[in-house]
């Protein structure tokens, strides 16, 4: 049967063509491999190779001939034995066979929009439930120790969780956060890693994809941008290319945000990167049991966990539920302070400060409802519209960026979903839109403070 | 720089200029003649069935390929597509060597090892096309896909990333207690990331149970070994780690299969990662837009008429006593086979447009 050679597509972008040249003429014998002509795409000028045996029977392009749309029949090819006399008509016959059967395999790919697009499921609602018993006996705790204790607590529950990161064992922990764990469980699941960021982020993801449960100490977030890539295009996407076939639970903690007095390479937060990709869940917890909540819930889950916590509230203590085993729902925030005039929405160290504010507030006779977001992928904001509903205004205070930040999204989502309830418009507090400065009078006027929360609020509330 | 170093330097270009030294590009004809450390490695003394086997597997890849390449051409495979022609008897050659629980993890360049490890290849090539029937659901295409029940653990699309990857699938391998090994398979332009040393230091402090293969097939992207290493001898890349490193054939499938005993042997042992370098060539451009004018036409050639991985082991069963005629027919049943993969891989459906939001994240 005579087979026909078609304009082929070289490049992912290439449409049309040039026929720069023939190698071959009518009655040139052609095996696999032989170069048949050269052709100019949109990228670079490419040899077409036969991808069959024969003899070119007829040139139906002609040399120099430019925009042959890929797909046309561009010569025929003769199968050994075959007689010249196959070839009546075949050009017209084969072009429009061709191009039929474009028309059929292309069907789904032009441009069209399906005729309906697919409705994106809604986020699973998390019911609004009693996270600590009445009752329960609560103790006192540094947010430290809450997250130790959750790493603890997992590595009993489950052999398959392990700790690694740098200084994790035998030092106790860079900012002695995984205190006492080697002592417990021996240093075959607390392992110090070398100073390897993108190694040991590469490595754990591995780990997770085998079938562990990794949890992956960076001593800070500052040093996990060696390690984003793994953090991103292999942890993250790798389940959704994967058709589904691969889990991979591992979760990234440490240290995120300002610290203090260490400038620009060192004081920083990352929360938005992280929360702007699908396929992780991102949590950024403020009081100590949350943090142990979560930090739980953050190991048990069978999805990449980056869970970002703060040097600076590391040694502050908060009543701890004491319960066997504590865990908070990822994807839920929480009322931290009842008001009726503002809503302040805050994550992390953030929250300190908007209770202080808030306190500040309660003085001028202004009531501040404060949310904590807890998690900021998924983002409850159910949680935060319904504040908003009964506050009318919203201030959002970051200790971050603010250009793309959380605070940017929160604020376009109640455009969004709370638009008719607002009375003013959403407010964002942040750290200045600069690197972080190293002198003390610079660095103060650069961080978010509850200063500059207060002032907002009134401003949203026309009290200024 | 030291001067007489300048000068050895100049007088060797002046060598080359004049045509008086040939500048050698062209890959070594077996590992005999480069390396001191590259003694004649043994083959593998393979029967008969398991030689006809190396060549159904291998000319299966090629004409599935080659296969792709059509399809890629016709615009029903789009994006980045990288073919595995001339690399066969790597793949191959390893897989053979490996027992139940083993693993395997490679770059973009993954449609062979995913066959070879046992996906079946109409959900490769439904993959390639993008249909509901690929083994990602067609959401992942040539560069990504896994079939983790068969060892296959991708199928990564960013260069190196495989590298620490694979060492931490050698962690959970070690760290469950198993004697399972894990081949890390890579090229010779992701050996120049940083991050493939990060893992070697790791998998050596740790001595895990890993296989590092760099498929040195001379070219990364466009840019030859030669313009792109120091150090162009990549199986010594592990030795300041402390991983030993071999150079092997990567064209002689029974050279590979005695390599890939051997260190699976010394990984299985507990004895730590190793390193290989297998000498391959790819055939075919970097992608399918590569017009590859980084190289002579007659190299690639050369090493088609003098190396080709599936002439090499059909010339042993020849010698064997096969027939030429059975050879004949296994080449059209895997024509066959592969014409029957390429039309379900075209008319296999699309996803359906709700698998757009599906496999984000699982429930927890």
């Amino acid at each position: 049967m005579t087979i026909e050679i078609t304009m082929p597509a070289l490049s992912p972008t290439m449409e049309s063509g040039t026929l720069s040249k023939w190698l071959k003429s009518e009655g040139d014998s052609v095996a696999a491999g032989d170069i048949i002509a050269e052709i100019e795409t949109d990228k670079a000028t490419m040899e077409v190779e036969a991808v069959d045996e024969g003899t070119i029977g007829k040139l139906l392009v002609a040399e120099g001939t430019e925009d042959v749309p890929v797909g046309d029949v561009i010569a025929l090819l003769l199968e050994d034995g075959e007689d010249k006399a196959a070839l009546d008509g075949a050009g017209t016959q084969a072009a429009e066979k061709a191009s039929a059967a474009k028309a059929d395999d292309s069907a789904s790919d032009d441009n069209d929009e399906p005729a309906e697009r697919p409705t994106r499921p809604a986020e699973p609602m998390i019911a609004d439930e009693e996270e600590i018993p009445a009752g329960t006996e609560m103790v006192k705790q540094t947010v430290r120790e809450a997250l130790r204790d959750a790493m603890a607590e997992e590595m009993r529950r489950d052999d398959m969780v392990f700790v690694m990161g740098e200084e994790v064992a035998e030092y106790q922990g860079a900012y002695k956060v995984t205190q006492g764990l080697l002592e417990e469980f021996g240093d075959k699941r607390v392992i110090d890693t070398p100073i390897t960021e993108y190694g040991f982020a590469g490595l754990g993801t591995g780990a997770a994809l085998g079938g562990l449960k990794p949890v992956i100490e960076f001593m800070t977030f500052n040093f996990a941008m060696q390690a984003i890539d793994h953090i991103i295009n292999s942890a993250a996407k790798q389940r959704y290319m994967a058709g589904g076939k691969v889990d991979v639970p591992v979760v990234f903690r440490g240290p995120n945000g300002a610290a203090a007095r260490v400038a620009a390479q060192h004081s920083q937060n990352f929360a938005s990167w992280y929360a702007s990709v699908p396929g992780l869940k991102v949590v950024a917890p403020y009081s100590a049991a949350d943090a142990k909540g979560l930090l739980k819930a953050a190991i048990r889950d069978p999805n990449p966990v980056v869970f970002l916590e703060n040097e600076i509230i590391y040694g502050q203590s908060f009543d701890v539920p004491k319960l066997d085993d504590f865990v908070l729902p990822i994807g839920k925030a929480k009322v931290v302070r009842q008001g009726s005039d503002v809503t302040i929405v805050a994550y992390s160290i953030a929250v300190r400060e908007a209770l202080a504010a808030a306190e500040t507030l309660a003085e001028e006779g202004i009531e501040a409802e404060v949310v904590d977001l807890r998690s900021l992928r998924p983002l409850d904001l159910p949680t935060v519209v319904q504040s908003v509903r009964k506050t009318n205004r919203c201030v959002v205070a970051e200790e971050g960026w603010p250009v793309c930040s959380i605070a940017s999204e929160i604020s376009a989502r109640l455009m969004e979903d709370a638009f008719d309830y607002l009375d003013a418009p959403v407010l964002r507090v942040s750290d200045e839109d600069t690197p972080t400065p190293y002198a003390a009078n610079l660095e103060k006027l650069w961080l978010l403070s509850p200063d500059r929360i207060v002032k907002a609020v009134k401003k949203v509330c026309y009290r200024d | 720089m030291d001067s007489r170093f300048l000068c050895n330097r100049i007088y060797i270009l002046f060598l080359l200029k004049t045509g008086r030294l040939m500048a050698k590009t062209s890959p070594p004809r077996s590992s005999k003649t480069s390396g001191s450390n590259a003694k004649a490695l043994p083959e593998y003394k393979a029967s008969r069935d398991e030689m006809l086997d190396f060549y159904k597997q291998m000319t299966l890849i090629r004409r599935f390929e080659e296969k792709a390449g059509q399809l890629y051409g016709m615009g029903l495979i789009g994006g980045f597509c990288h073919l595995y022609i001339g690399q066969e008897a790597v793949a191959v050659g390893f897989q053979s060597a490996l027992k139940e629980g083993d693993s395997i993890i490679t770059g973009y360049r993954a449609h062979g090892h995913a066959i070879v490890s046992g996906a079946s290849p109409k959900s490769v090539m439904a993959e390639l096309t993008g249909r509901s029937g690929g083994i990602a659901k067609g959401k992942g295409g040539s560069m990504h896909m896994f079939d983790p029940k068969a060892g296959f653990f991708g199928g990564h699309g960013i260069v190196g990333a495989q590298v620490p990857l694979g060492t931490g699938l050698a962690f959970a391998a070690k760290y469950k207690g198993t004697d399972n090994v894990v081949l890390t398979y890579f090229g010779d332009g992701a050996a120049n990331q940083g991050q493939v040393y990060e893992a070697f230091n790791m998998a050596k402090l740790w001595n895990l149970p890993v296989i590092y293969i760099i498929e040195n097939n001379q070219y990364a992207m466009g840019t030859s070994v030669a313009r792109s290493s120091g150090q162009q001898e990549l199986y010594k890349r592990g030795e300041s780690f402390g991983i030993p490193g071999k150079l092997v054939d990567g064209m002689n499938v029974l050279e590979v299969r005695a390599a890939a005993d051997a260190a699976v042997k010394h990984v299985r042992e507990g004895n730590g990662p190793i390193l290989l370098e297998l000498k391959t060539y790819r055939y075919r451009g970097h992608s399918m837009s590569d017009p590859a004018k980084y190289r002579t036409r007659d190299e690639v050639q050369t090493t088609r008429e003098e190396r080709d991985p599936i002439e090499f082991i059909k010339k042993r069963l020849l010698e064997d006593g096969a027939e030429e005629d059975m050879l004949k027919s296994i080449d059209k049943e895997i024509k066959d086979e592969v014409s029957e993969v390429a039309d379900y891989a075209r008319n296999a459906p699309e996803p359906d447009p709700s698998e757009l939001y599906t496999d984000i994240l699982v429930e927890s």
